[in-house]
C-alpha cells in the first residue's frame, strides 16, 4: 500500500467531504486558486470551482464571521486561517459567536465549521509564525480543539471534525507537512479520543502534534537504558480523553507531559492538574516538558535548544528518574 | 406581522390598510422597551439592558421589506430587531425575565437573544459581531435565495468587524443589507468625536458599494431604501450599506442617565418621535381613525398578554437543566 503524506491527507479529507456533502465550502487566503502556502490544498479550485472553493482577502476577522454565519445558516465551512499565530484575530468571532451558539440558543441550531491553521516552530519562522494555539482556545467551552501527528489521524480527525455539528479547531503542525506514514484505516477517527500509541511500563508521556513523534522517538532511546515508556497521543485537547491517561497513569504511576509552548497555562499543565485531581493516589511523579516562558527565537542556534525534542525528552526523564 | 408577500417597492403601492401591520409592530416595540424599564427597576430584568425606543422605524421599515425566511443579525439594542423579524413578544419578554419559557430558555438574556425559527440569527454583546453573523448568513443565502441584514450602531463602523466584512461581501458580491443604526452616540461618547469623516455611508464609496442616507425615523423612507437595498441583493448585484438617522430616547444602558446630551437634543428628537410620524401619515394616507386605534388597542393587550404570561413563567431549574457543552 503507498504512503501517504500528511499535507495530501489534509487535501484528501477536505476534498471527500466536499464530494460527499454539498452543504461543504472551503475558504481562506491563498487556498484556492495557489492551493495554500503549505501547499496543503493544491487542486481544489480546479475541481470544485468558485462556489465551493475560494480566495478571500486578508481578513481573519471576517473569515471567522462568515463562517458562523453560514454555518448557523446550513452550510459546512471548512476556513483555512494560514498560521496558529494569526489566531488572535479572529477570536472575538470563534469564542463569542461560534462557540456559544448552541449553549445560548438553547440548542436551537449549532455552528459546525473547521479553522485549520498551520502551527509550531522549527521552521525559523520567527516569534509571530511559530506559534500554537491549541492553549489560548483551550478553555472555551463549546470548542473542539484537534490536534493530529500523523497523517492517517490527519485525514480521519479531519473528516470527522467537518462532519462534526460543533466548531472545531484544527491544527496541523509544520514539522508534519512532509511526514508520510501508513493510510488510515477507518474513513474517520472520533473527536475526543486519545490512543495509546506505545505500550510501556514505567511512565507514560503524552503529547499532540509533532510531540508524539519526538516522545516516540524518545522512548527508543530511553528503552537503550532499560526505561520502559509508554506514550499516548492526545490527538483531540477538548474535550480532552482524561481516561485514557488515566488508565495509563494507573499503570506506570508516571506522567510526564510535552508541550510546545510555555508551561504557564499551557494544556499540559492543565491536563497534570486534572490528573493529579483524578488519581493523586496513582502517581509518584508527574511533570511537564515545555518551552522556556519567551517567545519562540529565530536563530537555529535558539530556536533548536528552545524547542522539545527527542534528546530533550530523554534527558528529563533520565534526570527525573535518577 | 402580516407581510405582504409580493411587498411593492418603492413609494407603498399596496392599501393604506397594509401598512397599518408595520405601524402595529413598531408600537409593539415601544411598548416592550417601555415595560422592560418598569420591570428592570422592579428588579425583575436582570444585570442590564439596553432599549430602543425612538429607533423603532429602522427595524421595521427594512423587515418590511425581507420575506420571513430571510436572516438579520441584530445587536446588544436588539429586542426591537426580533420584535420587527416576527419574534414573539411572549417568549422574548420571558427571556428577559430569564425564564425557562423565554426564547433561549433564559439562557441569553437581553443582549443575546437567538431565534432562528424567525430568521434572527443572533443578536451580539459585542459591537460589530452583527455585521459579521450577516455576511456569513449571507454565504448561504446566496444559495438559497434569501437575503441577510445586519443592524449595528454608528460605533460599529469604527470596528474592523465592520471594514473586513464590507469588503469581504462586496468582492464577493453577497446579498446582504448592512444597517447602520446612527444615534449619534457610541455608547456615552458623541459620533463625530470619535468617527473620522463623519459619514458613515459614505464610506461604502471606498469598496465601490451603494449607500443611502436615510431618514431613520421615517418608516416609509428606511422602507423604501430597503426595498431597493434587498432588491439588489436578491438579484445578485451585492450588498447596499444604508445609514438610518435615528436617536434613542433612554441612555445607552440601564445605567446611563444620559446627563452628556446636550440642552434641547432629545426634545428636538421627541418632536419627530417615529410613532408620531407613522401615525400622521398612515392618517394622510386614509386609514381611519378607528382602525389605528383599533390596532393600537390589539397590540396593547398582546403586550399585557405576553407580560402577564412572562412575570408568572417559571425561572430555569437547575437540577433538571440538562445543558450539554456540544451537539452530538
Amino acid at each position: 500500500m503507498s504512503e501517504l503524506e500528511f499535507r495530501t491527507a489534509v487535501r484528501d479529507a477536505i476534498a471527500e467531504e466536499i464530494e460527499r456533502d454539498d452543504s461543504v465550502i472551503f475558504f481562506g487566503e491563498d487556498v484556492a486558486a495557489p492551493g495554500g502556502v503549505f501547499k496543503a490544498t493544491p487542486e481544489l479550485h480546479d475541481r470544485f470551482g468558485d462556489e465551493r472553493v475560494f480566495d478571500t482577502p486578508i481578513s481573519e476577522l471576517a473569515l471567522a464571521g462568515a463562517a458562523f454565519g453560514a454555518a448557523v445558516t446550513g452550510l459546512r465551512p471548512v476556513v483555512e486561517i494560514m498560521f496558529g499565530d494569526f489566531m488572535g484575530l479572529p477570536m472575538d468571532s470563534l469564542v463569542n459567536q461560534s462557540a456559544k451558539f448552541w449553549y445560548v440558543s438553547n440548542e436551537q441550531g449549532s455552528a459546525p465549521l473547521v479553522i485549520r491553521s498551520a502551527v509550531g516552530a522549527g521552521g525559523r519562522f520567527g516569534a509571530m509564525h511559530s506559534q500554537i494555539h491549541a492553549s489560548w482556545y483551550q478553555g472555551v467551552p463549546g470548542l473542539k480543539i484537534v490536534c493530529p501527528s500523523s497523517p492517517a489521524d490527519a485525514k480521519g480527525l479531519l473528516k470527522s471534525a467537518i462532519r462534526d455539528d460543533n466548531p472545531v479547531i484544527f491544527l496541523e503542525h509544520k514539522r508534519l507537512y512532509s511526514v508520510k506514514g501508513p493510510p488510515p484505516e477507518d474513513e474517520t477517527v472520533p473527536l475526543g479520543a486519545a490512543t495509546v500509541v506505545r505500550k510501556g511500563t514505567d511512565l507514560t508521556l503524552v503529547s499532540a502534534l509533532k510531540g508524539v513523534p519526538d516522545a516516540l522517538a524518545a522512548a527508543d532511546l530511553l528503552a537503550a537504558d532499560g526505561i520502559d515508556v509508554e506514550v499516548i497521543d492526545l490527538r483531540t485537547l477538548r474535550p480532552l480523553d482524561l481516561v485514557t491517561v488515566l488508565r495509563s497513569v494507573a499503570k506506570t504511576n508516571r506522567l510526564a507531559a510535552v508541550e510546545e509552548g510555555p508551561r504557564t497555562g499551557g494544556w499540559a499543565s492543565g491536563l497534570l492538574g486534572a490528573v493529579a485531581e483524578e488519581a493523586l493516589h496513582d502517581l509518584d511523579d508527574v511533570w511537564t516538558i515545555t518551552t522556556d516562558e519567551t517567545p519562540v527565537p529565530y536563530s537555529p542556534a535558539l530556536e533548536d535548544p528552545f524547542l522539545p525534542s527527542s534528546d530533550s525528552i530523554a534527558d528529563s526523564v533520565r534526570a527525573r528518574l535518577g | 406581522m402580516a407581510r405582504p408577500e409580493t411587498a411593492s417597492r418603492v413609494g407603498g403601492a399596496e392599501a393604506p390598510a397594509a401598512c397599518l401591520a408595520p405601524y402595529g409592530r413598531m408600537l409593539l416595540i415601544r411598548m416592550f422597551e417601555r415595560e422592560m424599564h418598569r420591570l428592570f427597576l422592579e428588579g425583575k430584568v436582570h444585570g442590564t439592558t439596553h432599549l430602543s425606543a425612538g429607533q423603532e422605524a429602522v427595524p421595521v421599515g427594512i423587515c418590511w421589506e425581507l420575506r420571513p425566511d430571510d436572516y438579520v443579525a441584530g445587536t446588544y439594542r436588539g429586542h426591537g430587531h426580533a420584535l420587527a423579524k416576527g419574534t414573539d413578544p411572549e417568549p422574548l419578554a420571558s427571556e428577559m425575565l430569564g425564564r425557562a419559557t423565554g426564547v433561549c430558555g433564559g439562557r441569553a438574556g437581553s443582549m443575546n437573544v437567538i431565534d432562528l425559527e424567525h430568521g434572527l440569527v443572533g443578536c451580539f454583546g459585542i459591537v460589530g459581531g452583527s455585521i459579521a453573523a450577516a455576511t456569513g448568513a449571507a454565504l448561504s443565502s446566496k444559495r438559497q435565495g434569501r437575503v441577510a441584514a445586519a443592524f449595528f450602531g454608528d460605533g460599529a463602523a469604527n470596528h474592523g468587524y465592520f471594514h473586513e466584512c464590507l469588503n469581504f461581501a462586496q468582492v464577493l458580491r453577497l446579498p446582504v443589507v448592512f444597517v447602520c443604526e446612527n444615534n449619534l452616540y457610541g455608547e456615552f461618547t458623541p459620533m463625530d468625536t470619535v468617527t473620522a469623516g463623519g459619514d458613515i455611508a459614505g464610506r461604502a464609496a471606498g469598496y465601490a458599494m451603494p449607500s443611502a442616507t436615510v431618514d431613520g425615523n421615517d418608516l416609509w423612507a428606511v422602507r423604501a431604501a430597503a426595498g431597493e437595498a434587498v432588491e439588489r441583493a436578491r438579484s445578485g448585484e451585492g450588498p447596499t450599506l444604508l445609514e438610518c438617522s435615528t436617536y434613542r430616547h433612554y441612555g445607552h444602558s440601564k445605567s446611563d442617565p444620559a446627563k452628556y446630551r446636550p440642552e434641547g437634543e432629545l426634545e428636538r428628537w421627541l418632536a419627530r418621535d417615529p410613532l408620531d410620524l407613522a401615525r400622521s401619515r398612515l392618517l394622510e394616507l386614509g386609514v381611519g381613525e378607528h382602525e389605528i386605534k383599533a390596532i393600537e388597542e390589539e397590540t396593547r393587550a398582546q403586550m399585557d398578554r405576553a407580560i402577564e404570561a412572562a412575570v408568572s413563567a417559571p425561572y430555569p431549574d437547575p437540577d433538571t437543566e440538562r445543558a450539554s457543552e456540544f451537539r452530538s
